[in-house]
């Protein structure tokens, strides 16, 4: 994915440039990264303002952004309004994982009546505000770019970060993690082992996790461009896998990605 | 100044994981009620695990908190192998414990030098900390590190720090090896400084004085600080296996919250976490833990929720020293995981997660599919008894300007670390009238 050419993080600019990070509904891991960043952290906020930041800062939310990090998916009536005032806060907006870019895990429910949810967890639903679905950002603003993950990966955070505060392009790559494999020589999974991994189909991202660890991927990335999720599929019948089991792999952190609603549409 | 009625809001509660807000009702100055609001968005955990094949339970968990996805995947493993009547082996148990070791080490720092601390001092943020002088910032600095050793072992045991990958039911998807052991042993070696130094410059923060006769409940072991497994016990006598926790505890539903409350049955509020581990499991930690414990000035028991930034770094000391014995003791076991056949059943467990107990029940069927789920996370546990806390300390704030009043009070909360993604599967201060 290539941005819009800016320059909106280039320091030639004064003052610094302000960095808002944002927080919808999810588990807080996607903004963590930028705190797991142990040996960046001091020198990004040296180079950028953290102008806003709940998490980490009592600072208010006030003025406009730069850039804006957004985690966590469109889940609660109010949010709507809050995405929109982001976008219109923002002059670049960045999507962080799973859930603000797809609705993430949380969107499972959408494959079933939001009513029937409530009651599973709550005595008295109707003092709950939701909205019937969990929905990513992009159902309602502009993205500028989507960061993928569940969580993101910090290493491709600050890539974007340091990019837009040389004055580029931020980019990042899309190629399949089948590919990683290949070129940092980890045994195929699917083929020595009969594993079904996701890796073919999946974006690049985690540092060939999974199968370094001799389990096969499960699809944190989400689709890669153009996956051919039906031959995948078919591979994963020929090796024993139910319906109802492969069905479940294209329903995890991507379950509303185009490419894996699809695939999983055929396996019910 | 007395006339009327005055509220005193915290409309998002900054420096906590998740999203809450709090609001004290005043009238008359004297504090009416307090609602420790938790607006996070419901994700509906306990619905969506429902048809769920029961290995897929420890990836889904985990996504409930990125700040301790282990604390989910160690409930939900141990929950789900109580009920397929597994038990692990020795080695596979020893490496659970050094994951949860490596959790309670980043989360807890994170708390202490980014959330907790710059309330002592008196900063918006740890970052303006860090800033404000070459002092401050080499403690911020050395906490980092710290925090990194932390997630060194999330990253070695787990794959990676946040929703960690190597977990399984059963066991892990592959053993460490021997070089990555020892390399993961020499970095914790080279960060146990860093823990005392923590240690002591928390230890010299001025705590504000309380003391409250409050309901202490945490596991415990026979043998060990607690983490996994043990009974659960309370300063009043609780002392009960897993599966008796719905006869003790019960969720309520508040109006004011998506966020349900946990309280004893037939009583109230209760206190569970790190300070609540310290007054139940003193005895447990090991005598250099104990020593470092009593040279910090920490006693025992402690009743003051404002030392709970002490006992946090108690533990993070406590917990670098457990992994580097539980690595240099380690025996690689024959297989990764023991392998199961699923079964209909039901299974039930209690873990520390660093926030305090953690439990989760499930119901699976025939083909190893969740028919039903539970989960009560810290958080939950601790809202009432953090709103009882406010109860008492709010009058004692009446006078300051109300952003000073609303600081003080979001002191009090953070004492607990709350976990807001936890809790809704949520926290905003408001203060009302005066």
């Amino acid at each position: 994915m290539i941005a819009q050419p800016l320059t909106v993080l280039n320091t030639r600019r004064a003052p610094r440039p302000r960095l808002g990070v944002f927080k919808f509904a999810s588990c807080d891991g996607c903004q963590l990264s930028l705190l797991d960043c142990e040996d960046e952290l001091l020198a990004v906020a040296d180079r950028v303002e953290i102008a806003f930041f709940r998490e980490a800062t009592r600072r208010p939310l006030e003025g406009s952004f730069d850039v804006s990090l957004v985690e966590g998916s469109v889940s609660a009536p109010e949010q709507e309004a809050e995405i929109r005032d982001v976008r219109a806060r923002s002059r670049f907006l960045i999507t962080l994982g799973a859930c603000a870019s797809h609705g993430g895990i949380q969107a499972l429910r959408n494959f079933s009546r939001v009513d029937d949810a409530l009651a599973i967890v709550y005595a008295t639903p109707e003092t709950i505000s939701t909205l019937p679905s969990s929905r990513p950002a992009s159902d309602y603003v502009h993205v500028d770019l989507e960061l993928p993950g569940c969580p993101i990966n910090k290493r491709q955070l600050l890539s974007v970060l340091a990019q837009m505060l040389s004055g580029g392009k931020p980019r990042i790559d899309q190629h399949a993690l089948c590919l990683d494999c290949k070129r940092q020589n980890v045994v195929c999974v699917l083929v020595a082992h009969g594993s079904p991994c996701l890796g073919p189909v999946t974006s690049t991202g985690c540092g060939v996790l999974c199968p370094s660890y001799d389990r096969p991927c499960f699809s944190c990335f989400g689709p890669a461009p153009q996956p051919n999720t039906a031959s995948l599929a078919e591979r994963f019948q020929a090796i024993g896998l139910s319906a109802d089991h492969i069905r479940r792999l294209f329903q995890m952190f991507y379950n509303q990605a185009p490419e894996f609603l699809e695939e999983a549409r055929r396996h019910e | 100044m007395s006339e009327g009625t005055r509220t005193i809001r915290i409309e998002a509660l900054a420096r906590v994981e998740g999203e809450g807000a709090l609001t004290v009702h005043l009238r008359e100055g004297r504090v009416e009620d307090v609602h420790f609001r938790i607006f996070e968005a419901p994700r509906f955990f306990e619905a969506l695990l429902r048809g769920r094949d029961l290995t897929e339970v420890p990836d889904i968990t985990a996504r409930i908190c990125g700040i301790c996805p282990v604390a989910y995947q160690m409930s939900a493993c141990h929950a789900l192998e109580a009920a397929l009547g597994m038990s692990l082996p020795s080695p596979l148990r020893a490496l659970r414990r050094l994951l949860y070791c490596g959790e309670w080490i980043e989360s807890h720092v994170l708390h202490i030098a980014f959330l907790h601390a710059p309330d002592f001092l008196r900063f918006e943020s740890s970052i303006a900390m860090a800033q404000s002088s070459p002092e401050l910032a080499e403690q911020v600095r050395s906490a980092l590190q710290l925090k990194k050793a932390g997630n060194a072992i999330v990253n070695l045991i787990g794959g990676r720090e946040i929703h960690p990958i190597n977990v399984r039911v059963g066991g892990f998807y592959r053993i460490p090896r021997q070089d990555e052991r020892a390399a993961l042993a020499e970095t914790l070696r080279a960060a146990r400084d860093r823990a005392h130094a923590l240690l002591r410059w928390v230890a010299a923060f001025e705590l504000p004085a309380a003391d409250h006769d409050y309901e202490f409940v945490a596991l415990r072991h026979d043998d060990e600080y607690p983490m996994n497994e043990g009974r659960l016990v309370s300063n009043r006598g609780l002392d009960i296996a897993y599966a008796e926790f719905p006869n003790e505890f019960q969720e309520h539903q508040v109006p004011y919250s998506n966020a349900l409350q946990c309280r004893r049955k037939g009583g109230g509020a209760y206190f569970v976490g790190p300070l609540a581990r310290w007054n139940l499991n003193h005895d447990r930690l090991p005598p250099e833990a104990q020593q470092a414990a009593a040279e910090s000035g920490l006693t025992w028991p402690c009743r003051n929720p404002y030392a709970s930034i002490v006992v946090r770094a108690v533990e993070v000391l406590f917990a670098v020293d457990e992994a580097i014995r539980l690595l240099d003791t380690f025996e690689p076991p024959a297989s990764a995981f023991i392998p199961f056949e699923p079964v209909a059943a039901e299974g039930v467990w209690i873990t520390e997660a660093p926030r305090g107990i953690l439990y989760h029940r499930y119901v699976i069927d025939t083909v190893g599919k969740i028919s039903e789920a539970v989960i009560v996370p810290p958080t939950s546990q601790n809202q009432r008894q953090i709103e009882e806390d406010l109860i008492r300390f709010a009058p004692s704030v009446l006078d300051l300007p109300d952003d000073d009043a609303a600081w003080r009070c979001e002191q009090v909360v953070r004492n607990y670390d709350p976990c807001i993604s936890c809790a809704t599967h949520s926290l905003k201060l408001k203060v009302i009238g005066r």
